[in-house]
């Protein structure tokens, strides 16, 4: 499935992910890491956790109904696997980001910013097995 | 004044991941896909949210302590090890076969798409399932 190149909208877009994660530091000093928020909210360690990570989710699920109030469209979401493969995917990614202590906001944009060692090695590390896995699954098994 | 200053937060998180693309997997597997429909927006993506985040935390760090919170919470494990790198790798695998990451997925649960859905519930049975493997992991090495 072919794709638009979007230059602008995905700069403008990944400046946006900045601004908030510089704002959540700013504000509560946390980071702004999906998987610590998602795993905070299904499974969290205490009420005070709980409560501000459950409010920034609630954000992150409204992000894309603005966007429809403001555009009249919602932004696009083309899921060209199966769902075997997203569930499978899914259990993958959950077990790799708890092991692994981070994903792409936590280490690739955060960890980098801070100029951690470890996020640059874990970032390092799952873009280069990603990029392995879509070769793999593309055009070995030439599955989606 | 925290739990609404998190909520906005997470919201202009959740629009930055819609209009970058990082919500769509179409987008993200042909980032991974050099050999085949590449399209490279999401560079743009990880450069804008990287160099945002960079200079403010540059900026933010400038200061003693957050507004709200008493004080900054950084992770403090500085190990690269065999979890890290093993988690990051185990964390590509799946993201290469579903196409989501979790900072992607989270708003796009806001577009209410069940396939976002599927993907999330599967995601959160992998968080719960890497917990109780490092909780049986620990009880192991703790016996021996």
């Amino acid at each position: 499935m072919e794709t638009v190149f979007t230059p602008w909208t995905s700069l403008g877009g990944g400046v946006l992910i900045g601004v908030a994660a510089t704002l959540l530091m700013l504000f509560l000093g946390r980071v702004m890491g999906a998987t610590g928020i998602l795993a905070g909210v299904v499974s969290p360690s205490s009420k005070q956790d709980f409560s501000w990570r459950a409010a920034v989710l609630a954000g992150m699920v409204s992000g894309p109904v603005l966007i429809f109030f403001l555009t009249g469209q919602m932004p696009e979401v083309q899921v060209p696997v199966s769902t075997g493969m997203l569930l499978v995917g899914g259990l993958i990614v959950g077990v790799g980001v708890t092991l692994g202590s981070g994903c792409t906001s936590g280490h690739g944009v955060c960890g980098m910013a801070r100029l951690s060692p470890r996020s640059f090695v874990a970032t390092m590390t799952f873009m280069i097995v990603t990029l392995v896995t879509v070769y793999i699954v593309r055009h070995v098994l030439g599955a989606a | 004044m925290r739990i609404i200053t998190a909520y906005l937060i997470g919201l202009v998180f959740g629009v930055g991941i819609a209009i970058s693309g990082m919500a769509n997997p179409a987008k993200v597997l042909n980032f991974f896909d050099v050999a085949g429909s590449w399209d490279p927006s999401l560079m743009f993506v990880m450069g804008g949210a990287l160099i945002t985040t960079f200079i403010g935390y540059k900026l933010v760090f400038g200061r003693s302590a957050p507004i709200i919170e008493g004080s900054f919470q950084l992770p403090t494990n500085n190990k690269i090890d065999l979890k890290l790198v093993g988690g990051s790798a185990i964390f590509g695998i799946g993201w290469g076969i579903a196409g989501f990451c979790p900072g992607g997925a989270l708003p796009a649960l806001g577009t209410g798409r069940w396939e976002v859905f599927a993907f999330a519930l599967a995601l959160i049975a992998g968080i719960f399932l890497a917990k109780f493997l490092q909780t049986l992991g620990s009880r192991t090495s703790q016996t021996s």
